[in-house]
């Protein structure tokens, strides 16, 4: 499906193509950057003024909850997968988080939080690894099934009352040294680990095998049901943690808590450059798209447009530079 | 039988023994099975609750109809190898569309408007299958992406659920026809997809459908127009979209600017129908019945005095736990 080989229009003008075809595409995060120094650009251009350390440091605070749950997507979609569940987990462990405290202290509450999220990060992966079923039919399901029992958990609980552990608004909203956000101390060493995990380890390097080709993988001995339990257990885990970070931040914990974020999830790893088909990407785009989103989010309520309008723009956004990403680095 | 020589072909090109139970296990066993399961939730809900009659079937068809268009939405365009995440925000802003332009309206101006709707709707899919085309990103992440921009066109129309139905179009999908357990809502839905299924399954379209879904090369090679495929699957699933909206808005009266949850419902009954994600093969049957069987579970928990909300989790749990249990039959069989 390659593009047919243009004619040149001048020798000078294909060069210059052909030079930023190939350093896009040896350097993904470039164009990304740039992208996003443009977004932050025209921020100041429509808000003089507005480029403060503290406007960083919210822009930050809202990115990080996102980036964690973009490494969720970044890491299915490496094996061809896609997991929808991310967001409902999230607004899960945020709520037992919330509702756990009063009783068990904040500690164990997050210990609970994170051992279901594993849970269903589990069953997920048992589902894709073992019974085969489509990851995004298995997780639509587990959803479904996890936000069941939230609501009924809701009535439960709702006797004993919420309250949001000092730590996690501390971890969530809080900020240290005047301006640097409590959050990136925990997204910081996470996102190294996971980037460790990508590039050096031999669990990351079956993910991309097995997204770009599974057949050759299992016929190599990989067992590919193993590399999918642990991946979906992993992400469980990450949805978990992000869920807290954001009820930390949002201050508050519902059921439909991180709802928002599940299709900016999925984009952020998209413009990042990571292929939904697997076998092509990496976290660090993904990191860079979730900081894009955010500032693109602060762009259009800046420019005072209407919410409808914000909507379309930001869909639009997205479709724009997937397109551009997929036209420029197609094998030619 | 002729149309669905594709999917029949790809099997039988394997020629193998588990090719063979493949194909008995095939579509039409899943449909039976399904029937049957549909079957056992009505004969549950006549059980635990005896004056389960005509006024329940009809309820329980208006309730499903919407769910039933968008998942024949979303069939037409897996079976072409693809799928629309964009079906839910779709059938808001035809939804709102119908309801702004109907209120007020005469009798007379409301069919115009029925039938603009539908064409936009035409138009919606046509686009984002175009996108798909030029574009070359992948289709779950344009039709994501344009679902944001279909739910802000429908912000755009009304910002708060308003608008009015037509007084004949309310009536077109309550009450029943002749015998009182026929369901409007139902007669509706088969002539609506049976107009439109019928005729294309039979049609040169209908086959390339099957084959860009089945194998994109090889219909490529055996001279389908692989781009003017795909635009018309996700024209039709517009379509579908269309009249799934425009349920909407004859069932509740007004036009609500926010997508209801019909995207991941249609994926769970297109799967649930035993319609392969992986395109070229499945039928239209398949994902209505599993429509009613989703809506089916919740009224006869509902009837059993289990709280609403896990009737949720049963549903998740019935949509992961029958697609595991096919492809473990599968496995199984084929490793024999």
């Amino acid at each position: 499906m390659s593009s047919a080989p243009r004619v040149a229009e001048g020798g000078r003008g294909r060069n210059l193509a052909a030079t930023i075809r190939r350093t896009v595409r040896d350097r993904p995060l470039l164009p990304l950057l740039i992208l996003l120094a443009v977004l932050v650009g025209s921020l100041q251009f429509a808000q003089p003024g507005m480029l403060t350390p503290s406007w960083a440091s919210t822009t930050i605070r809202f990115a990080v909850p996102l980036a964690i749950l973009a490494a969720c997507q970044t890491m299915t979609m490496l094996t061809g997968g896609i997991d929808l569940s991310v967001a409902t987990v999230a607004s899960m462990s945020a709520y037992i988080v919330f509702t756990q405290t009063p009783g068990q202290g904040p500690w164990v509450a997050i210990g609970i939080a994170l051992l279901a999220a594993l849970l269903v990060g589990l069953v997920n992966g048992i589902g894709v690894g073992v019974f085969r079923v489509h990851p995004l039919v298995m997780t639509i399901g587990m959803s479904l099934v996890v936000l069941g029992l939230i609501t009924v958990y809701q009535r439960i609980m709702v006797a004993s009352g919420s309250r949001i552990p000092a730590e996690v608004a501390w971890l969530g909203s809080g900020t240290s040294f005047g301006f640097v956000p409590n959050s990136l101390f925990l997204f910081i060493p996470l996102a190294a680990v996971l980037l460790f995990i990508l590039h050096r380890t031999g669990f990351g390097r079956l993910l991309y095998a097995v997204g770009d080709n599974e057949a050759a993988s299992r016929l190599a001995g990989v067992r590919v049901w193993q590399v999918l339990v642990a991946l979906y257990v992993l992400v469980g885990l990450l949805a978990g943690i992000a869920g807290i970070v954001y009820g930390g931040l949002t201050n508050t914990a519902t059921a439909a808590l991180a709802d928002g974020l599940l299709l900016p999830s999925v984009a952020a790893a998209v413009i990042g450059g990571t292929s939904i088909f697997g076998g092509r990407g990496g976290y660090e785009g993904s990191i860079v798209g979730a900081l894009i989103l955010t500032v693109l989010t602060t762009l259009l309520t800046v420019l005072d447009m209407p919410e409808p309008v914000r909507v379309i723009l930001f869909g639009a956004i997205i479709l724009v530079v997937a397109s551009a990403y997929t036209r420029i680095t197609a094998e030619t | 039988m002729t149309s669905s020589a594709p999917a029949r072909d790809r099997f039988s090109r394997a020629g193998t023994a588990g090719a063979d139970v493949l194909r008995g296990f095939g579509r039409d066993t899943w449909t039976i099975a399904l029937f049957g399961l549909l079957v056992g939730l009505l004969l549950v809900a006549k059980l635990s609750a005896p004056d389960y009659g005509a006024t329940e079937l009809t309820s329980l068809a208006i309730g499903a109809l919407p769910i039933a268009f968008a998942a024949v939405a979303q069939t037409i365009v897996v079976i072409s190898g693809g799928i629309d995440l964009s079906i839910g925000a779709m059938m808001a802003l035809t939804s709102v569309v119908a309801a702004s332009q109907m209120k007020d309206a005469s009798p007379e101006a409301a069919v115009v408007v029925v039938i603009g709707v539908l064409v936009l709707g035409l138009v919606l899919g046509a686009i984002n299958g175009l996108l798909i085309v030029v574009s070359r990103v992948p289709d779950i992440v344009v039709t994501l992406a344009m679902s944001y921009v279909w739910a802000g066109a429908a912000l755009l129309v009304l910002d708060t659920p308003g608008g009015g139905a037509a007084d004949w179009l309310q009536a077109m999908i309550s009450g029943s026809v002749g015998v009182d357990f026929l369901p409007r809502a139902l007669v509706v839905l088969v002539v609506c997809v049976g107009l439109v299924w019928l005729p294309l399954r039979r049609s040169r379209l209908g086959l390339s459908l099957y084959a860009i879904g089945s194998n994109r090369l090889a219909a490529f090679r055996g001279g389908v127009d692989v781009g003017r495929t795909k635009i018309a699957a996700y024209a039709l699933t517009g379509l579908f979209s269309a009249a799934g909206g425009l349920t909407l808005t004859a069932s509740t009266g007004i036009g609500t600017p926010i997508p209801g949850p019909y995207t991941l419902l249609a994926v769970a009954a297109v799967v649930l129908g035993g319609v392969s994600l992986a395109g070229g093969r499945g039928g239209i049957v398949g994902p209505i019945v599993a429509v009613f069987v989703l809506v089916l579970v919740r009224t006869d928990l509902t009837f059993l005095g289990v709280d609403a909300n896990l009737s949720t989790v049963v549903q998740g749990a019935i949509m992961v736990g029958v697609v595991m249990i096919g492809a473990f039959v599968t496995l199984r069989r084929r490793r024999i």
